[in-house]
């Protein structure tokens, strides 16, 4: 039985009143990746925002390594917590190398060469190996994204939050992040993915965990959740995804 | 044109024109203090303060550096305090530059992707970190036009320093002026003073904000 690494008891988030998460419950064990599902503004990015105090919840509480997480030393917890957005955030005014290197260099204190010889290996296994000097704007989104990966990596975070990485991009670049993502999984990264790509969250989930209006409305197994769906709703969210029954003849 | 008056009288502008670069720059300086402090308690949202701030700002944009300048070296003294006209006239400039770079500032700042601050956050920088390497160098990238311009725009304004008595440029010109009814020449010395003074200011920016866009600093592509 896997240690326990992310933990969290009746998370409760309002914005002006309405709840956006209501007595939410879950715990991601080490090396688990669980695939956060549900239409737009089901409170999924919220949910991750809340992890690492992007926002601060309302109620409830979240346990990193069995540790509360909050009120005291937030900086602390966001280097064990890495995070990676839809739009990428590269420093614009930073080389790729910059960019890999400023989070362990001044965050970690961690010696520059070391943290540069680390950078260079971590971005040739992502294809990127000739990219250590471009200016982010110089990239393609996927490249951008993929950077954006190995920034958060280099930080050796205990678990990676990933919010929508491949929303922005075009077809062919989503493949390219993913299969990063793919060996992650591999490795026995402990995530949290959050994304609309279906079959990708069929692929790398261990668990899926499907937000209805603020609550857990399903929970389980990928081939379960997305073959045999338990609840109606559920079901009208996965049907958005099939275009057979509007086929046009 | 009088060459040779102009030859005689070059050295009073050489140094009319040290003291309104002193005085100049002394101006900008502690503009950009009172500027970035300005831009810190609107940003940090202190409370009060910030509502001061923004009152400054507003006040000292919307009055002439003559009036705020009689204020100091006329006003003051009714009360007791009296100050140097030097001293009047940097905190004069001050108080008006203030308030121009305090707006420069924001504009760099508001600039800036909020995402930028979360994503440097999300790395585990402490704030102060993050300021320092990830939003004040793009915020100052894009203020420096605006900070430019505001520093040729406050040395312009120190011509308004002979109404307190002090010898810069524009005093020595009318003073002359009034002695020799030489307008032509000490009017063309005026306007050359300036230029010397000014131009290379305004290129070493222009050079400065390419550099910086070449760098790939901020949005501008």
């Amino acid at each position: 039985m896997e240690k326990t690494v992310l933990e969290i008891r009746n998370l409760t988030k309002r914005f002006d009143g309405a709840g956006v998460l209501n007595d939410i419950s879950f715990s991601v064990r080490e090396g688990e990746v669980i695939v956060i599902v549900g239409a737009s503004g089901c409170g999924k990015s919220t949910l991750l925002r809340c992890i690492n105090r992007l926002e601060q919840p309302d109620g409830g509480e979240i346990l990193l390594d069995g540790k509360p997480v909050g009120g005291g030393d937030m900086v602390a917890v966001r280097r064990q917590i890495g995070m990676v957005f839809q739009s990428y955030d590269l420093f614009p005014h930073m080389d790729v190398l910059g960019n890999l290197s400023l989070g362990p260099v001044q965050a970690l204190k961690r010696p520059k060469a070391e943290v540069e010889a680390e950078a260079k290996a971590a971005l040739a296994r992502v294809g990127l190996a000739d990219k250590l000097h471009a200016l982010p704007r110089q990239l393609s989104g996927g490249q951008k994204q993929r950077v954006a990966l190995v920034r958060a990596l280099l930080m050796h975070p205990r678990m990676l939050l990933l919010d929508e990485i491949t929303a922005a991009l075009d077809p062919e670049m989503v493949r390219e992040v993913l299969n990063v993502v793919l060996d992650l999984a591999r490795d026995g990264m402990t995530m949290l993915i959050v994304t609309h790509e279906m079959r990708f969250a069929e692929a790398v989930a261990d668990r899926v965990i499907f937000l209805d209006g603020g609550h857990i409305a399903e929970e389980g197994a990928p081939d379960q959740f997305f073959h045999h769906p338990q609840t109606e709703r559920a079901r009208q969210f996965l049907n958005t995804f099939e275009f057979d029954s509007i086929k046009k003849s | 044109m009088d060459t040779e008056f102009m030859r005689k009288f070059l050295p009073m502008y050489v140094k009319a024109a040290g003291l309104t670069l002193r005085l100049g720059a002394a101006g900008i300086l502690l503009s950009l203090v009172v500027g970035a402090v300005c831009c810190w308690v609107r940003f940090a949202k202190v409370p009060v303060v910030r509502r001061v701030a923004g009152a400054y700002i507003e006040l000292a944009r919307n009055t002439p550096l003559l009036v705020q300048l009689f204020f100091l070296y006329f006003g003051l003294p009714k009360v007791g305090i009296k100050l140097s006209a030097e001293t009047c006239a940097v905190t004069g400039l001050t108080f008006l530059g203030g308030a121009y770079m305090a707006e420069a500032l924001r504009s760099g700042m508001e600039a800036v992707d909020p995402v930028q601050n979360e994503a440097g956050l999300c790395l585990g920088l402490t704030p102060a970190q993050n300021l320092r390497f990830v939003i004040l160098p793009q915020a100052l990238a894009t203020a420096i036009p605006a900070i430019g311009a505001n520093a040729v725009f406050l040395i312009k304004e120190t011509s308004v320093f002979s109404a307190v008595a002090l010898v810069d440029l524009m005093y020595v010109a009318k003073d002359l002026i009034g002695m020799y009814y030489k307008t032509d020449e000490a009017l063309l010395m005026l306007t050359v003073a300036y230029l010397a003074l000014l131009l290379p200011l305004s290129i070493a920016f222009s050079l400065l904000e390419r550099r910086l866009r070449h760098a790939g600093f901020g949005r501008a592509v």
